[in-house]
């Protein structure tokens, strides 16, 4: 760990970087923020942990626990919500037998997210797996591209 | 050997519909075919930006010596015919190639900020500059002075096409009058209202459009850095403007000696780590300081303090995307369009229940009835219009029976809308505007930045009272309720976003009290709110196909084959499958 | 300096002045509770919205500087609506349990309610179902193990004092806004239990119940308080401190803003006072008349165990002033006769004054006749 944060150190001083770049690059590294890492930088730089946690809890692209290996992705902007992305949503959920606020299944193998929009509003609904975007997403394409990702899960 | 171009859509839609895929098929096909040993000599393949009708992407154009034809909805499968028949053979595959609906879906626009979208290379700065690229920087930096630039810009009638729709020459000019040895411009590329992609395939398709506007601000009002504040949800916008902000370096359009001249100008990029409020240009300024997004109250304006404490303007990038070709065709050429108050072209994402659905472009002040029946060819499945949201979670909507009215900022806000950043959503009979209101209100709730009192607890419990409306909970009085909270909510907010969330609320309101009331007494007119419906199935209809039994993921239904199924209302959890399922419509749901 | 109206009246102000302190010169009182005068503004309770003739929205004072020939409305029936408004949000997601908090008495936020005549039972706009405000209330599950600082953050109106001054004024940023919108919390990093310094400034300009002292708790309401201004007599900075009295015993510090440490203080001032009403604090001089072997040992009496600090009248007696004082200068005189000046050596304190430093030196040298003497800051 102490590598990789030493190598985002360097990268954030070459390019003028700030409490958010840094924790971009922690978390395009670790898939998360770790508090070791906050820890880490916050004793380097002299700027308060508390500051660090407050940009990550704000932005919703930093994450506090590692998330699944897969990540699906619906969107929620308007012309996806007129297009019925809350059915694909909670038959996603139940697809991946995901009960109440949990966003990952079980075994950590998948994570279903929303976002609040893509901006391919005009091939709503979108869902986006595994960075690939999938346009005028139905029930039955996105619970077999599920399957499709819990058999390979397997 | 002709000239042969093929030219494919990788904007937005094409993406999504797997523009990618299409041009591998057209690179191994043209190989196969032995067209041409270099691609790039006679025939050459090109990924351009948005078309503008993405509801029939993948497009293609083809330009054989000229002549243009467009195909539309290419698949991969069917490259190995356009080549073999039309490259190949000269003769166009008919049956594939756009037809009336495509060409009346262009009829009505007119394109400025998108004129080049669609037409060049975006990964090629040549393309650009041979399109007359750059042209307008070089006529600012070698014979205008600043104040003739904010004066053109001024006259053109230019407003911010951001949302709030400021004259941009006016608050150039205000930013120029203020002394300061460091001055910044800031490219907003915060495309956070959902529903709204112009910017997004703006940049993707002509992103040095928008460094050659940031350029020519840059010079009007005295900034040796600007920053590109961009949405990391666009990580394709995000790659292309990096590559086009390289190329223009290594070209001389930015670094130092611009033209010949002392002046220099880096453009650096920052990207947001997801939260709308930061498209709020104080928030912003926040957020590419590296702090939490939240606002700050204006007085002071950022013209006068704004990134570091510096004068600061901070534009749109479609504003800023209008800029070069506004001082290349003079401001009298835009000003041609649109209406007295309300200049030039504005570019709307037009989606929703509309047959065309895409990126269009069209003069200030065309009716509405214009831009969904002309342009957009009508509503969907022959079902009735019912209203256009405009303006996103800070706009509105606008009734069917409102059609007619112009489209620009003045009559927008007349009837309780904004032009906003230019999403326009189609609503059909199909659409709850309970819904809507909650839709919008969820949004901006989850987003508020928690700063001020009416926007933090306000819009809770705003959307509380909606949800409670939307599960038949609601009780007398609720409507009121929600006029009087929304009225505070606008007028203590300290930001854009809080004085403008409760929008949708009060235009679906003004607009559908009948629907509100209706949902009071525990009905849902447009059989959208889950917990008002109930779902069961016509004897009459019913094969006993049993498709909706295996489509039902709470074995509700029962039902022996090719006998009459039925739901249990204690089991169902109205989740719709079974009614999307039948195709004999024999679910009913009330 | 820039002239203005407010609420008819004329005022002149040096630039930069905001509506706020412009009015507050005026003796106006515009009601505000995420201002602090010694913090930077902030313009986030909105209750001090103000109307600016030619500006089509209200303002908050707390934030708009003042301009040449403004004209500022302080009060209008629109403004008072929106303030009740803005404070009936506030009262929905608070616990309004003012008749068991700390804090009441001595609350911003009691006291606007009252004057606005805002109660969960006749709330103009948010009454719920049985009474009582309307909607969803944050509920935090409580970590605190630190013996100075008490969080009730369910009554925190996330006003941002507590955040400023740990930044701005202690330098510390212990603690900061975390996650956004109704969510929104003020919380050390991760969430974890506060580990600062304790200095309380967060609890000193905190205007609810959301902060307060741990060692306050349930020891009296302020209106049964007696005010006594004092010195601290912890080092040598001498800020000035409040004790609040009841029954003779101290039961709290606080510090005023208007003496010369603008109300700020540091853990020892603001939470080590218990040392006052202790049963072991000395309140007289004591000479040792201890039987030698034990006196070799060089016990303190508080390392003794109960027992034999029971019998101290048989380890120390109890004299007067003048006795000590009398036994300590025929011991140093017997001393320096015996042994020389230079055998006795004094060691002052930081507890002392610049002036009983000086005296204590000119004492050694002069009286005493020795350089042996010497300051604890300095070790």
């Amino acid at each position: 760990m102490e590598k990789t944060l030493e190598k985002i150190m360097k990268e954030e001083i070459e390019n003028e970087g700030n409490l958010i770049s840094i924790l971009q690059n922690i978390e395009a590294r670790f898939g998360y923020i770790p508090e070791d890492a906050v820890n880490w930088f916050s004793k380097r730089l002299d700027v308060p942990a508390s500051r660090f946690y407050g940009v990550t809890t704000f932005y919703s692209q930093f994450h506090l626990k590692p998330r699944g290996r897969n990540i699906v992705t619906a969107c929620c902007g308007t012309a996806c919500h007129v297009k019925g992305s809350e059915k694909l949503i909670s038959a996603a959920a139940m697809e991946l037998n995901l009960k109440n606020d949990e966003d990952t299944t079980e075994n950590g193998e998948i994570t279903l997210e929303r976002v609040a929009c893509l901006g391919t509003c005009s091939m709503a609904p979108v869902v986006l797996i595994n960075k690939k975007i999938h346009g005028k997403m139905t029930l039955e394409k996105l619970k077999k591209e599920l399957k499709l990702l819990k058999k390979a899960a397997q | 050997m002709s000239s042969v171009k093929i030219m494919v859509c990788m904007g937005p839609g094409g993406i999504a519909s797997g523009g990618a895929e299409v041009i591998s098929a057209f690179e191994s096909e043209l190989r196969q075919a032995n067209v041409s040993a270099d691609i790039h000599k006679g025939c050459s393949l090109h990924k351009v930006g948005c078309f503008g009708l993405c509801s029939k992407d993948v497009l293609v154009d083809l330009i054989i010596d000229g002549a243009k034809t467009t195909y539309q909805s290419v698949k991969p499968e069917m490259v190995r015919r356009i080549v073999s028949e039309h490259i190949i053979g000269n003769l166009p595959v008919a049956e594939w190639t756009a037809d009336e609906n495509y060409h009346n879906f262009y009829k009505k626009q007119v394109k400025v900020v998108l004129s080049d979208c669609g037409r060049i290379d975006y990964e090629n700065i040549d393309s650009y500059i041979s399109e007359g690229g750059y042209k307008a920087a070089e006529k600012v930096f070698a014979g205008m002075t600043p104040e003739a630039v904010t004066a053109e810009i001024k006259n053109s009638g230019l407003r911010g096409r951001g949302g709030a729709g400021f004259p941009t020459g006016v608050k150039w000019e205000a930013c120029r009058k203020t002394a300061a040895g460091q001055k910044y411009i800031i490219c907003n590329a915060d495309e956070g209202d959902p529903g709204a992609f112009m910017d997004r395939a703006v940049i993707e398709g002509n992103p040095h459009a928008v460094i050659e506007g940031m350029l020519i601000g840059s010079y009007a009002i005295g900034a040796s850095r600007g920053y590109v504040y961009i949405r990391a949800e666009y990580p394709l916008a995000v790659e292309r403007l990096k590559y086009a902000i390289k190329d223009a370096h290594e070209r001389g359009f930015l670094g130092s000696n611009i033209f010949g001249s002392k002046l220099k100008f880096d453009i650096q990029l920052k990207l947001g780590a997801g939260a709308f409020v930061c498209g709020e240009e104080t928030a912003l300024i926040a957020s590419i300081e590296g702090q939490r997004g939240m606002p700050r109250p204006k007085p002071p304006y950022p013209v006068f303090q704004g990134l570091w404490g510096k004068p600061t303007v901070i534009n749109n990038v479609e504003t800023l995307a209008n800029i070069p070709y506004i001082i290349k065709k003079g401001s009298a050429w835009y000003s041609s369009y649109g209406t007295e108050k309300s200049k030039g072209t504005k570019v709307f994402a037009l989606t929703g229940k509309v047959k065309n659905t895409g990126l269009i472009e069209v003069p200030m002040g065309i009716t509405l009835r214009e831009i969904i029946y002309d342009i957009g060819g009508g509503i969907e499945g022959g079902k009735a219009l019912k209203a256009v949201q405009t303006g996103g979670p800070s706009g509105g909507c606008i009734p069917a029976n409102m059609v007619d009215i112009n489209v620009d900022y003045e009559s927008l806000a007349r009837v309780g809308s904004i032009v906003g950043s230019g999403g326009m959503i189609v609503l059909d009979e199909d659409n709850c505007m309970v819904n809507m209101a909650q839709y919008f209100l969820q949004f901006t709730q989850s987003e508020s930045c928690g700063k001020c009192v009416p926007c933090r607890i306000g819009t809770k419990r705003l959307l509380e009272i909606l949800s409670r409306i939307t599960k038949g909970k609601g009780r007398d009085g609720d409507i009121e309720l929600l006029e009087k909270l929304s009225r505070d909510i606008k007028s203590a907010s300290l930001c854009g976003l809080g004085q403008t969330a409760p929008n949708p609320v009060l235009s679906t309101i003004k607009y559908f009290r009948n629907e509100y009331e209706a949902h009071l007494k525990g009905k849902c007119p447009a059989a959208v709110c889950k917990e008002l419906l109930t779902y069961y199935i016509l004897e009459e209809f019913c094969k006993g196909c049993g498709a909706c039994l295996r489509a039902c993921p709470s074995k509700a239904i029962t039902g022996e084959k090719k006998k009459l199924h039925k739901i249990d209302p204690a089991v169902c959890v109205k989740c719709g499958a079974c009614f999307d399922v039948c195709k004999f419509k024999a679910v009913k749901k009330e | 300096m820039v002239k203005l109206n407010i609420d008819g009246r004329m005022i002149e102000v040096a630039e930069g002045t905001t509506i706020l302190n412009a009015s507050r010169m005026l003796n106006i009182e515009i009601p505000t509770l995420c201002n602090h005068p010694k913090l930077t503004p902030f313009g986030g309770c909105r209750l001090c919205l103000v109307e600016v003739k030619g500006v089509p929205r209200p303002l908050t004072s707390c934030t708009t500087p003042v301009s040449e020939g403004m004209e500022v409305t302080t009060s209008t029936p629109a403004l008072e609506d929106l303030r009740k408004t803005v404070l009936e949000l506030i009262l929905s997601d608070h616990p309004n349990d003012c008749m068991i908090c700390e804090k009441a008495g001595d609350c911003t936020l009691q006291e606007l309610a009252y004057f606005y005549g805002i109660s969960p039972y006749n709330p103009p706009l948010l009454k719920g179902d049985k009474g009582g405000f309307l909607g969803e209330r944050r509920i935090y599950e409580k970590r605190d193990g630190n013996p100075f600082i008490e969080r009730n953050m369910e009554k925190c109106i996330l006003c941002g004092r507590c955040v400023k001054v740990c930044d701005e004024i202690q330098g510390v940023g212990a603690i900061d806004f975390a996650y956004r919108g109704f969510k929104s919390k003020i919380c050390p990093p991760f969430e974890r239990d506060l580990d600062c310094e304790f200095c309380g400034q967060c609890v000193a300009v905190c205007p609810t119940g959301a902060l307060t002292g741990k060692m306050w708790q349930l020891r009296g309401r302020q209106k049964d308080i007696k005010e006594v201004d004092t010195t601290c007599a912890y080092c040598g900075t001498g800020c000035n401190i409040t004790l609040h009295v009841r029954k003779n015993e101290v039961v709290r510090v606080t510090a005023k803003e208007d003496k010369w440490n603008e109300g700020w203080l540091c853990v020892k001032g603001r939470f080590g006072y218990t040392f006052i009403n202790s049963p072991d604090r000395l309140k007289k001089p004591l000479i040792r008349i201890a039987p030698k072997h034990i006196a070799d040992f060089g016990f303190r009496i508080s390392d003794l165990n109960s027992e034999v600090r029971n019998q101290q009248s048989a380890i120390f007696k109890e004299v007067s002033w003048d006795e000590a004082l009398d036994y300590i200068s025929a011991k140093l005189k017997e001393i320096k006769e015996k042994h020389g000046p230079d055998s006795i050596a004094g060691l002052s304190s930081a507890r002392c004054t610049t002036e009983e430093n000086y005296l204590f030196q000119k004492f050694m040298r002069a009286a005493v006749g020795t350089n042996n003497v010497d300051h604890c800051a300095r070790l």
